[in-house]
């Protein structure tokens, strides 16, 4: 701890690399906002970012209550890569947040309270049982600043003419205001957002503004018994950033990934938690003349996708596991059609409606393998939530180019978690180039193959002399005619297996981060990055040898994963499902031996349990 | 005719033979498609025919136009597709009772709500011919079939009444013997834009033969039917001496000359009546209280969902200052970093 001057005054700051702070209250005090600006802020400061939001299943619980409680937890800082385990700082607005994040806390962290809605029915309503919540739950050893919030809001407001409802609706600023005391953040960049946002209604500005600056003044007027931080930003590269969650990330990839191509973007898709963001941001980019059709039910969301790709859009898809479900036998049609397609599936627990607003990684399988018949697809996963941008354009980028449907799988954690992202420049993203024909009009074969990728020409209506049928039939190898006869099948089967397997050669190979002679190979795959490479960074550090292979191509496998998987005596598959990818990997390369860890909890691993379990493992 | 076509008929065939069992009715409406598509001069490349699965849906292979035979039911998803990605395709659906009506029911109704620009041709059999014999939403009740073979204790839908009740904005019904009235009707369903849908009646002589053939043969078709012809008195029969009244908010059948009955006082057909209670009526009659309607029943212009996707795409780009994804990616919340 040192002194050090903030803003004219003197107070404790501490330093520290990275920290994670955590607002909850209940869903409609405006937690979520409260988040979010913080982040922005932070990112304008130069920090890294990742958030978490953990939102309550319904969308009206009782206020009040556990059930109605909404969580917004930010990581900020340098070399950050997960939303954090666990919180320095949490904020809790009424008593229900206490109860509901307490287990989410560092030992020894700050809590801020709103005091004022610590009363007998507040207290009652969490479930607390005596009135005293600090002894309940024995958070003596904690730094707690019991800030009246409520009635400090009131009182900063007094002299505008506002209604109770209104007044309250601004708490949040309070209490986002007090944060930033803490973190010695500056508050501008949240009054700029204010003036845009409350333009049209000049007293609700004015009160949010008023309200936030009174926030920031009661931290500076309580320094002495409260330590600040500071977080110093990290080396960025030059350019221009914005934050970006992993639905908006995906939607924007396929936004470029139409730009490079020179094909229209047409979505079709049908609302399911947590994948409606994409479809929701699509349908807003009419300015970039995208086509959005919401369907009557997700078989229809990809049989428009696959209807507007036959005649030369990009097609895509955007759904969670139970409409994937849905989607098979279209997706099967698209495998033997040989159209591009791309279907982003944001997986959520299950099965069934599972948990809808919960993250998993129980799809892969369904992905992989849900369909009838030898149906394979390419199968890719994002592993932060920015790099859903990268992947959502190359899915698209191999759909087009090797005519073929790719499944690319995010999860709730991706798809709802922000980071902060680089514009990318021109040359960062390569062209895409869709196998336009060069046979001549009058002798087409649409099923003739091109030797490199072993994909088909695409030839879309309104070509003059190429007219021809296709559909799910199978068809002559050569001629492309309907045809039952069976060694036909059996060789347009390998080939549609062959042409996948090419696919290999166009991605790149798997790195392994971490320790080159590490004892234990961690394996992982899609959303579960952060955490583990938070793990292996830690353990690498304290000196053990452990490291690292991510997949984010899984359908197929990079070239080099046999080869890779056998330098490491111990190797751990880590999902969050009960071990497919572990499955997946003893059927493709059963010669190595894999060990598993398993968690179907809903959440994110914790750097924690993984480096527990890592040890464990090594010292076995 | 004078000028020169450019397109016959023998155009729009296939080089494949065609398959259908022989005396099918899918033959003569796929000859007879051909032949509207000629007299329309429609262009091959510019015509995509995409349809379900059922033998009806076969229909795709032998057509020298562009052509997607897809999966059971989802033809309508995906001809929607084609047309709002390429508005400037011809786009047709054939479809089978089973596979618009059972399977694909969920998009034939939001087909037709969305009224999307199409020619969707149902061919009803009413029955499930490519599965060799099993009852379909369009089988009478009690019908007897090999998965019905105490009846069938289910009501069928009428496509019409199904068609309006989406908010359909073009109905018609036809026969597949009836050549000039097929081509007639499938040139009508091209020239409308949105939602057409076309009911053929069709014999499928393997698993149900005959069943429309109380109405459609050749002795008591005229009396059995009446073809509707917008702006004409509602007369039917033989002996053009059959008319259709309005007594109360019910439709009668009365004939010409008895009862002091002359034709200015028959109703009189506007297919393009907004209202559609009329061709509700029009629509649902049943041999033997009624003739059944023949021709185009309802024909009424309305929002077209593919024109409006255009046309809004265009609103929004003349008024956003986004014109490509830099510009998108780069505006709002940002900051730099020097
Ligand atoms: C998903 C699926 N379910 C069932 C079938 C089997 N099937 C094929 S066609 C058909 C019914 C066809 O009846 P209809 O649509 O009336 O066409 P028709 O053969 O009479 O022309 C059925 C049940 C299928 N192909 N796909
Ligand atoms: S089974 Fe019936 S519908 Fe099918 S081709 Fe034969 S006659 Fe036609
Ligand atoms: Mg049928």
């Amino acid at each position: 701890m040192k002194d050090q001057n903030v803003m004219g005054k003197s107070s404790k700051v501490i330093e520290v690399d990275k920290i994670a702070v955590r607002f909850s209250g209940d869903s409609g005090d405006g937690m979520q906002l409260t988040g979010t600006l913080f982040s922005q802020t932070s990112a304008v400061y130069g920090n890294d970012i990742s958030t978490f939001p953990d939102f309550p299943a319904d969308i009206r619980a009782p206020q009040g209550t556990i059930g109605g409680v909404s969580g917004f937890q930010v990581h900020f800082g340098q070399g950050v890569s997960t939303p954090g385990d666990l919180t320095d700082v949490l904020v809790a607005m009424n008593p229900a947040a206490l109860k509901a994040n307490v287990r989410f806390m560092k030992p020894g962290g700050t809590i801020i309270l709103d005091v004022d809605s610590f009363d007998t029915k507040g207290l009652e309503k969490a479930g607390y049982k005596t009135d005293d919540p600090i002894a309940e739950d024995q958070l003596d050893g904690y730094n707690l600043i019991k800030a009246p919030i409520t009635t400090l809001t009131k009182e900063s407001v007094k002299e505008l003419d506002l209604d109770n409802k209104s007044v309250l609706r601004s708490k949040n600023m309070f209490a986002l205001g007090l944060v930033y005391w803490l973190f010695n953040r500056p508050i501008a960049h949240t009054q700029a957002y204010i003036k845009t946002k409350f333009g049209k209604n000049p007293a609700i500005m004015q009160a949010n503004l008023l309200v936030l600056q009174a926030g920031f003044d009661y931290g500076n007027n309580i320094q002495a018994m409260t330590p600040s931080y500071h977080v110093s930003p990290s080396e960025n590269r030059k350019g221009i950033y914005r934050n970006l969650n992993g639905n908006i990330a995906a939607a924007w990839g396929l936004l470029l990934a139409s730009e490079k191509s020179g094909l229209p973007l047409f979505l079709g898709s049908y609302p399911i938690t947590p994948a409606t963001e994409i479809l929701q941001e699509l349908a807003a980019r009419k300015d970039l003349g995208v086509k959005v059709f919401q369907a009557e039910d997700e078989i229809a969301g990809v049989c428009t996708a696959i209807g507007a790709s036959y005649s030369g859009a990009l097609g895509v898809t955007s759904t969670s596991g139970p409409g994937l479900a849905l989607k098979t036998e279209a997706i099967g049609l698209a495998v033997m059609a040989e159209l591009p397609l791309v279907v982003v599936n944001v997986q959520r627990g299950g099965p069934s409606t599972g948990l809808p607003t919960k993250t998993e990684q129980s799809d892969l399988l369904q992905a992989l393998f849900g369909r009838n018949g030898e149906s394979p697809v390419v199968v890719m996963a994002a592993s932060t939530p920015v790099n859903c941008f990268d992947y959502a354009f190359y899915a698209a980028k191999i759909a087009l180019e090797h005519m073929i449907p790719v499944i690319l799988l995010t999860d709730g954690f991706l798809a709802n978690g922000t980071q902060q992202w680089r514009v990318p420049d021109e040359g960062d993203f390569p062209a895409i180039e869709v196998p336009r024909t060069r046979q001549k009009p009058g002798e087409f074969q649409p099923y003739l193959r091109n030797e490199d990728k072993l994909n088909r020409d695409w030839v879309v209506p309104g070509m003059k002399g190429y007219e021809h049928r296709i559909g799910g039939l199978e068809k002559d190898a050569v001629s492309g005619n309907i045809s039952h006869d069976g060694p036909n099948h059996h060789l347009m089967v390998s080939l549609r297996q062959q042409k996948l397997e090419r696919v290999a050669h166009f991605v790149p190979a798997l790195e392994v981060v971490g320790d080159a002679s590490a004892d234990l190979l961690v394996v992982g795959w899609g959303g579960t990055f952060g955490h583990l490479f938070a793990a292996v960074e830690a353990l690498n550090k304290e000196g053990r040898k452990v490291a690292l292979a991510h997949f984010n191509y899984i359908n197929p496998l990079p070239l080099n994963t046999a080869e890779l998987l056998g330098r490491y005596k111990k190797i751990v598959v880590c999902e969050l499902n009960m071990g497919q990818f572990a499955g997946f990997l003893r059927m493709k390369h059963p010669q190595f031996s894999y060990e598993q860890f398993n968690k179907v909890e809903g959440q994110p691993f914790t750097v924690q349990e993984l480096k527990e379990q890592f040890v464990k493992l090594m010292e076995a | 005719m004078s000028e020169v076509q450019e397109y016959t008929f023998v155009d729009f065939k296939s080089a494949l033979n065609v398959r259908w069992c022989p005396g099918c009715g899918d033959h003569a409406i796929l000859n007879t498609v051909q032949k509207a598509m000629a007299e329309l001069q429609l262009k091959p490349e510019e015509v995509v025919v995409v349809s379900g699965i059922g033998c009806s849906s076969r229909f795709t292979y032998y057509m020298s136009t562009f052509g997607f035979h897809t999966i059971h039911g989802r033809g309508s998803a995906i001809a929607s597709g084609v047309k709002v990605a390429r508005p400037d395709l011809k786009v047709w659906h054939i479809t089978g009772d089973g596979d618009a009506l059972a399977i694909g029911g969920n998009h034939f109704i939001h087909t037709v709500r969305r009224n999307v620009d199409l020619n969707i041709i149902l061919f009803n059999n009413q029955i499930y011919g490519l599965t060799k014999g099993q009852y379909s939403p369009t089988s009478k009740h009690g019908f007897v079939s090999k998965s019905s073979p105490f009846g069938t204790v289910e009501q069928p839908f009428r496509p019409g009444e199904l068609t309006l009740g989406a908010r359909g904005h073009f109905f018609a019904r036809t026969i597949d013997r009836e050549l000039k009235l097929c081509v007639d009707v499938f040139k009508a369903a091209d020239r409308f834009e949105g939602t057409s849908v076309v009911e053929v009646l069709q014999n499928c002589v393997i698993f149900n033969d005959k069943t429309h053939q109380a109405i459609t043969d050749k002795e008591f078709k005229d009396d059995r039917t009446i073809l509707l012809e917008h702006g004409k008195p509602m007369i039917f029969g033989k002996n053009r001496d059959k008319g259709l009244m309005l007594e109360g908010l019910t439709l009668k059948v009365v004939q010409l000359g008895v009862n002091g009955v002359e034709e200015k006082d028959l109703l009189v057909h506007d297919a393009e009546c907004t209202d559609s209670t009329m061709h509700l009526k029009l629509a649902t009659m049943e041999y033997p209280e009624f003739p059944v309607a023949l021709g185009v029943i309802r024909s009424v212009k309305g929002a077209v969902y593919n024109r409006d996707v255009e046309a809004q795409i265009q609103e929004v780009q003349q008024n956003s200052p986004v014109k490509s994804f830099r510009d998108l990616a780069t505006r709002g919340n940002v900051w730099e970093v020097k």
